[in-house]
């Protein structure tokens, strides 16, 4: 049933990359508990403008739980409190009146802060690019079932596939790790026949990559796991370690 | 690929730290095994001439050095990749993660690491630079040999409270560190199969349990005297 309550939202605010930040404190009144999370933040910025103060800044696009933009690392937890769950599709039914939320952004030196909550992923832009694609063919398209995939395969590589890139596992990684993410991809692609080609290459650029963009190396704590909210599992590390090992192991020079 | 491409990215990094740990629970295994002998009740006898074979050839003494260069490779590796990894968040978060994500001990796994470490030197100062280098009173054997009396430097050793303590602890945080380190292992040299990763987390445990138990258990009992 809708409510409204009253909470506290504790903010990391800061201008730009080159300014220390601060968190800082707003009450916001009359909340639905209907309301997602951005929806609050909007109404607050809403607040915020009229009263000729500086909005806060946070990257959102979908919200609906598809793009991966809306990074915010609330009360403790990338996503907010609900499993398997973004920022978008977190509602307020999940907060009582009184309540103090703190939103940081995301920490990780390859994670940037541009301004106040939004943070610049760009690095895992660059390690997609490294090996994240197929080659395929110009000139007509394939039928789609022409080639035969093993059904086990066809559902792993889907589940991983299912990765939207928030970065929320290297967020909540005590060694700030890619390795989820780049696990995902690795797993979606080098799954299937149509990766096969640049199986090898893939994974060690795209690991090349992952280390250059000053990533940490992943002790299996298994945190990241635990936050996605897509549940990739962490199975993928093991099988991105597996990939990596026999290729760089088996390439000629 | 070049080799130091392979062992100088996180994945290699992390495979150095797999295979030296593997090596060294296997090697846990030995050395638990040969100590258990103090338990034969015939007044070391067994345990004094475990100790002498251990001593005794030539190449028990060259796997000894690759012993020592496992631990060396492990302690430094592990250290630096833990300064390294925590080098990349410079700034923290105000509210933590803490163990709604992971478990405590797979994410203390450098502290957890240099307690052991600590606990390795007083460990070698009480028994094996004493055995290979400052001397230990000698003991004759029942076949005539003369050897070196482990048992009674353990037994001295374990008669003091504080050095007691001071191994059960190491035992507790020995157990915590194989815990994850067993399974976490396995996971780095890409095993990923769901069904052997369970099969491998319930081995970890059991054996990181029965190792540590039974490694505490030899300060304990000497200390009560249970042992003669
Ligand atoms: S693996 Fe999960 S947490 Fe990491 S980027 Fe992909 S969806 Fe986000
Ligand atoms: S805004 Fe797209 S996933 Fe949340």
């Amino acid at each position: 049933m809708e409510q409204t309550i009253n909470v506290t939202l504790r903010v990391w605010r800061q201008k730009n990359a080159n300014t220390d930040g601060k968190f800082e404190s707003y009450p916001v009144s009359n909340v639905s508990t209907e309301m997602s999370f951005l929806e609050m933040i909007d109404v607050l910025n809403e607040q915020l403008i009229k009263e000729g103060k500086d909005p806060i800044a946070f990257d959102h696009d979908c919200r609906e739980g598809i793009c991966g933009m809306c990074s915010m690392y609330i009360n403790g937890r990338p996503h907010g409190p609900w499993h398997a769950n973004t920022t978008c599709q977190l509602h307020m039914r999940a907060y009582k009146d009184g309540d103090t939320i703190t939103v940081e952004p995301w920490r990780a030196n390859s994670f940037p802060v541009i301004k106040d909550l939004v943070v610049d992923r760009s690095a895992f832009d660059r390690i997609i690019q490294a090996g994240g694609y197929i080659s395929v063919n110009t000139g007509n398209a394939v039928d789609a079932n022409a080639v035969p995939v093993e059904k086990q395969k066809a559902d792993s590589a889907f589940a991983a596939a299912a990765c939207i890139g928030c970065g929320a596992c290297v967020a909540a990684c005590k060694n700030s790790s890619a390795m989820l993410f780049v696990s995902a991809k690795v797993s979606h692609l080098s799954l299937l026949p149509q990766g096969a080609p640049e199986r090898k290459t893939r994974v060690m650029n795209m690991i090349a990559q992952m280390d250059k963009e000053g990533f940490g190396a992943c002790t299996n704590t298994g945190a990241c796991e635990a936050v996605c909210p897509k549940e990739i599992s962490i199975s993928n590390i093991a099988r991105l370690n597996q990939e990596y090992l026999s290729s760089s192991f088996t390439t000629a020079e | 690929m070049k080799w130091s491409e392979v062992f100088n990215s996180s994945v290699g990094k992390k495979l150095v730290m797999a295979l030296t740990g593997l090596f060294l629970i296997s090697f846990l295994i030995v050395h638990a095994g040969i100590n258990a002998c103090i338990w034969a009740m015939d007044g070391g006898e067994m345990f004094n001439k475990a100790a002498h074979f251990m001593g005794a050839t030539v190449v028990i003494r060259i796997m000894e050095i690759g012993l020592f260069i496992g631990f060396l490779i492990h302690i430094f590796q592990g250290l630096s990749l833990e300064l390294q990894n925590r080098a990349k968040r410079k700034v923290g978060y105000a509210v933590e993660l803490g163990n709604k994500g992971s478990k405590w001990y797979s994410r203390s796994m450098g502290l957890l690491g240099t307690i052991l470490l600590i606990f390795l030197i007083i460990h070698w100062k009480h028994f094996w630079i004493p055995s290979r280098f400052t001397g230990v009173e000698e003991v004759t054997l029942s076949n005539g040999v003369t050897t070196h009396n482990m048992f009674a430097l353990m037994q001295s050793t374990f008669s003091e409270l504080w050095v007691v303590v001071v191994y059960v602890l190491a035992c507790v945080s020995l157990c915590w560190h194989l815990i994850h380190g067993f399974q976490s292992a396995f996971r780095t040299m890409g095993v990923h199969n769901d069904r052997f990763l369970s099969l491998l987390n319930s081995v970890g445990i059991g054996y990181s349990v029965i190792i540590s138990l039974a490694f505490a258990m030899m300060p304990v009992t000497m200390y009560l005297g249970w042992v003669s």
